[in-house]
């Protein structure tokens, strides 16, 4: 008999599951669950992308692309980024599409992190920061938001986190789980910590096109940060697109061509179709965005004030299409909340501890969900309050 | 405006209340709003969608096309109004094309249609000719599904 303790790696075992994974268990368990717990869009790809998708495979096209990601494509990104955050990455050499924004997370960390290196992770966050900076056998270092502060990163809490084994930040806004966004005026103040350092940042800005107030602004745009930051984006979110995992990486040659290795060596090429897709994406699809947009932010601001009358405060969050509502006031801890809330009412929301210690006391509630839905939801938990009064 | 009338018209039983908080405007603003629609002729009124098949099986709903002769001084529209008066009538359009106006029709069984199409429209003198198409089976009416088992293929959660 094979000895598998003896085989496997021990970074690999010693991960700790997704902390949504239990939830999930518990939630595949029940019948008829009004869910609000996906972090997917509800809508279906814009029909003209999936046309181009069907147009290329007619065409034949089905064979690798150049590692980086087709040419045509990188040069859409490049205008992307150029138009939504006003700075000029080279196609050639300063862009990578990858397996969604998820293998631009692995990579990227990768490529920075060494044995015994300081990780800079802002929690509540997307849950794979940590076991990748691991498996690099980094340091993960949690800075932990606050909600009087709506989970944007104060200045200093970054400066007291910082080390000389410090060597990158990763900056998860618009947030999951939370909702927050970091503006301009909050991005200077963060910038002006790390200009003199030689700490890079991580900025992964999936959920950029989800932004209600104002326009999304990127820490690279801030002086002397270009040279410092990778940009992460791709087409998950804003274009309903989490099935055709296709993302992008935009940062320093310097620093790109290393994580290119990496990509080339374990994925040689991100999908064909999906690129060929997501041309048409960038080039056409502006309108499709909006609209979506406006579609989330109406069901955002009725779930925000339907969660404050319910009692659970909850902050009008300005990105992403999550709400964080507090539900300290029930005397709960999230995990009771949640499991709770599912046995007796069958609704789901996931517990804000899966997103980093610091969500204790709060749950995610997804709103990507039609308003009927959201509303049949609203009205269980009600129920669900009153019963537990 | 335009994000109201879209509320509206996917579900226009939200009350004023619900509307405001979802469009970031106060009750007053969107009762002022959904007036102006209605004094500007806008909004027509508001009504169920309903799925007759649902309440009747042997009900059924048809398409009539007209080739009408113009009238000298009124074009089509009195030709139009008139059918427009027959209550059987559900909706009544001028169109391009090979034919004129195109009438719509339930009835409660086929026969009751085939008669309204022979004894009532055959016979006003500026219609030509008709041609009845009965509707086999509605999928979606109003811009609302109504005969569509679209499932959330989406998980139950996900990070």
């Amino acid at each position: 008999m094979i000895d598998y303790d003896k085989v496997l790696s021990k970074t690999a075992v010693e991960m700790k599951p997704s902390g949504i994974r239990k939830f999930f268990d518990i939630a595949q368990t029940i019948e008829g669950v009004i869910s609000l717990g996906v972090g997917e869009p509800d809508f279906k790809t814009p029909w003209k992308i999936r046309q181009a998708a069907i147009d290329s495979l007619e065409k034949g096209k089905t064979v690798y692309t150049a590692n980086a990601g087709l040419i045509e494509l990188r040069k859409e990104i490049s205008k992307y980024f150029e138009r939504t955050i006003n700075i000029k990455y080279a196609p050639e050499e300063e862009i990578v599409v990858t397996v969604g924004g998820s293998e631009a997370i692995d990579i990227s960390i990768r490529t920075i992190v060494e044995p015994g290196d300081e990780v800079l992770i802002v929690e509540p966050c997307f849950v794979c920061y940590s076991p990748i900076v691991s498996l690099s056998g980094g340091v993960p270092v949690v800075i932990e938001t606050k909600a009087e502060n709506e989970f944007r990163l104060m200045p200093e809490e970054l400066k007291a986190k910082i080390t000389d084994k410090t060597k990158l930040l990763i900056l998860p806004y618009p947030n999951n789980p939370t909702g927050a966004i970091m503006e301009r005026e909050n991005l200077e103040a963060i910038a002006e910590v790390l200009r003199d350092t030689n700490i890079m940042v991580i900025s992964d800005e999936i959920y950029s096109e989800l932004t209600y107030s104002g326009e999304h602004c990127s820490i690279a745009e801030i002086d002397g940060m270009k040279e410092r930051t990778i940009v992460i984006n791709g087409f998950s979110k804003s274009f309903a697109m989490t099935g055709w995992r296709l993302g992008f990486m935009a940062g320093p040659k310097d620093v790109i061509k290393h994580c290119l290795k990496l990509h080339q060596y374990a994925i040689m090429s991100s999908p064909t179709t999906s690129q060929y897709a997501a041309v048409v994406a960038l080039q056409s699809c502006e309108k499709d965005i909006e609209k979506m947009r406006n579609e989330y932010n109406m069901r955002r601001r009725y779930i925000v004030d339907a969660f404050n009358k319910l009692g659970l405060d909850c902050f009008a969050p300005q990105g992403a299409f999550y709400v964080f509502p507090c539900i300290k006031s029930t005397g709960m801890t999230s995990d009771d909340f949640c499991e709770k809330l599912i046995f007796s009412k069958k609704v789901a929301v996931v517990p804000g501890t899966a997103f980093g210690k610091s969500g204790e006391g709060f749950v995610r509630v997804s709103y990507a969900y039609s308003i009927n839905h959201l509303q049949e939801a609203v009205k269980r938990i009600a129920e669900f309050l009153e019963e537990i009064k | 405006m335009n994000s109201l009338i879209k509320l509206l018209k996917t579900n226009a039983r939200l009350t004023n209340a619900e509307l405001a908080v979802m469009l970031g405007k106060t009750e007053q603003e969107v009762a002022e709003d959904i007036k102006k629609l209605e004094c500007d002729g806008v909004i027509k009124g508001y009504s169920a969608i309903i799925d007759e098949s649902a309440i009747d099986t042997n009900s059924v709903y048809a398409f009539i096309e007209l080739k009408v002769t113009p009238q000298s001084q009124s074009g089509f529209d009195e030709i139009a109004n008139e059918i427009s008066q027959y209550e059987q009538v559900e909706s009544v359009k001028l169109m391009s094309g090979a034919y004129d106006i195109s009438v719509a029709v339930t009835g409660g069984n086929i026969r009751d249609v085939s008669q309204f199409v022979s004894q009532k429209l055959a016979a006003i003198d500026a219609v030509q000719s008709t041609a009845t198409h009965f509707v086999l089976k509605s999928y979606k009416d109003n811009g609302i599904i109504i005969n569509g088992d679209e499932t959330d293929e989406r998980g139950m959660i996900s990070p």
